[in-house]
């Protein structure tokens, strides 16, 4: 099961270095990157594999919504096929 | 492969521009709870929806929270309560409407519709005795909705049930005056109601239903109106176009919601409606979606064409993205739940008159409408036949939930709070129909050729 993180917030140092560091405490695989800066926003989206992780998704979303408040960035962790389903046919 | 755009583009319909699943609704055959005794039935009711609906609330959570997707409400919707209290020696509906309110309450849910009858063409045993319950059955209960079908395009409309709801609708503001009359907003009278529509007030789980069923209502106005903005300058083709598209992304995320909530709780997938549903929240309005369109305010000349264009594309777009369509599918105008709405009625652009056209158009009708509280109930009848007689020559549902300000005048504002929303008393025509109504009977169903 793949899901999609996004990083929506001011640039700062660190960003990827803290949600990844999550990603790994929880044995969940990055695979792949993107970023860009979108209007003045920093946005961030990561794809990983959650098949492998040690605790519930939910757990884990909640868990990146709160280190994204403390940093005053948007962190959405989302169930890929949301995505999938609104924009392919 | 996902591309950047396409998800920045998800993130910020949910976060900033209200894209929400308005409801996941479980309907519940009460036919198998029937029996002469009124409180073995209603036990029997009671045992039925908390067994069926104990996972309902917890589930939708959970989807809500791996998708990412607001998911609003978490309802409820039964078989016609008139039907099974035909079987009853004593027909006590107060009592099972007190029953339905144990067993919402029970398993967490926002509202259970389906203190319903059926009675477009005549009253059958239980119909009457359930109608003349209503005002009461809504002032002793919170969760509880209620809908009565008066009409239909095959039947015609029943003009003595007409005339009984006009006092029926009176009387449910009177009992609940001391709480801004939010008896008759849970209170929805239908012409051609569909069996398997998820929305409240009018929700109800039709006789042709099966056992259990998942239906999933979507919402979104205020993403359709953003892509609109958006688009800035084009023509009305490429308006159509761009609804069409935007309705196709919100359905399918409700489709996706319905399988994903039908898989979990072991229930079959009913429909999803695709809806334009607002809501009081700024930003959540099918008014400011017409007003992007090109209209100064909502209720100016020029408002049904532009209604019609929208509620025609959302169902064109919403059609292909869903395996099966169903319930009240279009765009909603409730006036006091949609920002835009209350105020095109405050400000005096928006009239019951214009209200009226536009639901020739749309996918329901009168919806939601404060009316001045010494409004006879006559008045509040030929509303209703008004309402019915567009729908049944239309072939399309219309229904009517005005709500009479017991004690207030034209201007004076009623506030129900969350999503019922608040807004000011609208003027009505002071002439009697009066005679018309009280003659009852029937008006025949409609010629379906000759069609001009």
């Amino acid at each position: 099961m793949r899901a999609v993180i996004t990083v929506i917030g001011k640039d700062m140092v660190g960003i990827l270095a803290k949600v990844s560091t999550e990603c790994s405490n929880h044995n969940i695989n990055v695979l792949e990157v993107t970023q860009s800066i979108l209007q003045d926003m920093f946005a961030m989206i990561m794809m990983v594999d959650i098949t492998k992780s040690d605790i519930p998704f939910t757990e884990f979303s909640d868990m990146l919504q709160k280190i994204g408040s403390d940093m005053g960035l948007s962190i959405h962790a989302m169930h890929e096929d949301i995505f999938n389903a609104m924009h392919t046919i | 492969m996902l591309n950047a755009r396409d998800i920045l583009e998800t993130i910020t319909m949910i976060q900033d521009e209200h894209l929400d699943v308005r409801t996941i609704t479980m309907g519940i055959s009460l036919l198998d709870c029937c029996h002469s005794d009124v409180d073995i039935m209603c036990q029997k009711v009671y045992d039925k929806i908390t067994r069926y609906a104990r996972d309902l609330v917890a589930t939708g959570e959970q989807i809500e929270k791996e998708f990412g997707i607001p998911i609003i409400n978490k309802r409820i919707s039964v078989t016609p309560a008139a039907m099974i209290l035909a079987s009853c020696d004593n027909k006590d509906a107060v009592k099972l409407a007190k029953t339905l309110e144990k067993a919402a309450v029970a398993c967490g849910v926002n509202f259970l519709g389906g203190f319903s009858a059926l009675v477009q063409k005549g009253f059958g045993p239980g119909d009457r005795e359930l109608i003349e319950a209503i005002p009461e059955a809504l002032s002793v209960t919170d969760h509880i909705c209620s809908s009565v079908n008066i009409g239909s395009t095959k039947t015609g409309i029943n003009m003595d049930a007409v005339g009984l709801m006009g006092k029926v609708v009176r009387k449910s503001a009177e009992l609940t005056a001391d709480r801004d009359c939010i008896g008759p907003a849970k209170l929805v009278v239908f012409c051609n109601a569909p069996e398997d529509n998820p929305f409240m007030a009018g929700a109800f789980h039709g006789a042709g239903e099966p056992d259990c069923v998942i239906n999933v209502g979507v919402s979104g106005p205020g993403v359709v109106r953003a892509a609109l903005a958006k688009a800035g300058d084009c023509d009305l083709t490429a308006v159509a176009d761009l609804i069409k598209k935007t309705a196709f992304k919100i359905t399918r995320m409700g489709q996706l919601v319905a399988s994903e909530a039908s898989r979990r709780l072991g229930v079959p997938f009913g429909i999803v409606d695709l809806s334009l549903a607002p809501t009081p929240a700024i930003g959540d309005s099918v008014a400011y979606i017409l007003e992007e369109m090109g209209l100064e305010c909502c209720g100016c000349h020029g408002t049904t064409a532009a209604l019609a264009l929208l509620n025609d594309a959302v169902k064109k777009g919403g059609v292909m993205a869903s395996s099966h369509v169903g319930g009240l599918s279009g765009a909603f105008i409730p006036v006091t739940e949609d920002a835009g709405m209350i105020h095109a009625a405050r400000c005096g652009a928006l009239s019951l008159n214009k209200l009226e056209a536009m639901t020739a158009v749309c996918s329901v009708g009168l919806d939601m409408i404060n009316i001045p509280g010494d409004t006879p109930a006559e008045v509040i009848s030929a509303i209703i036949a008004d309402e019915a007689a567009i729908g049944m020559v239309n072939s399309k549902t219309t229904a009517v939930r005005v709500i009479p300000a017991i004690g207030k005048s034209v201007g004076d504002e009623l506030s129900f709070g969350g999503l019922l929303g608040s807004g000011p008393v609208m003027p009505l025509s002071t002439y009697s129909p009066a005679k018309f109504i009280n003659r009852g009977g029937r008006i025949p169903a409609p010629m379906q050729s000759l069609k001009n």
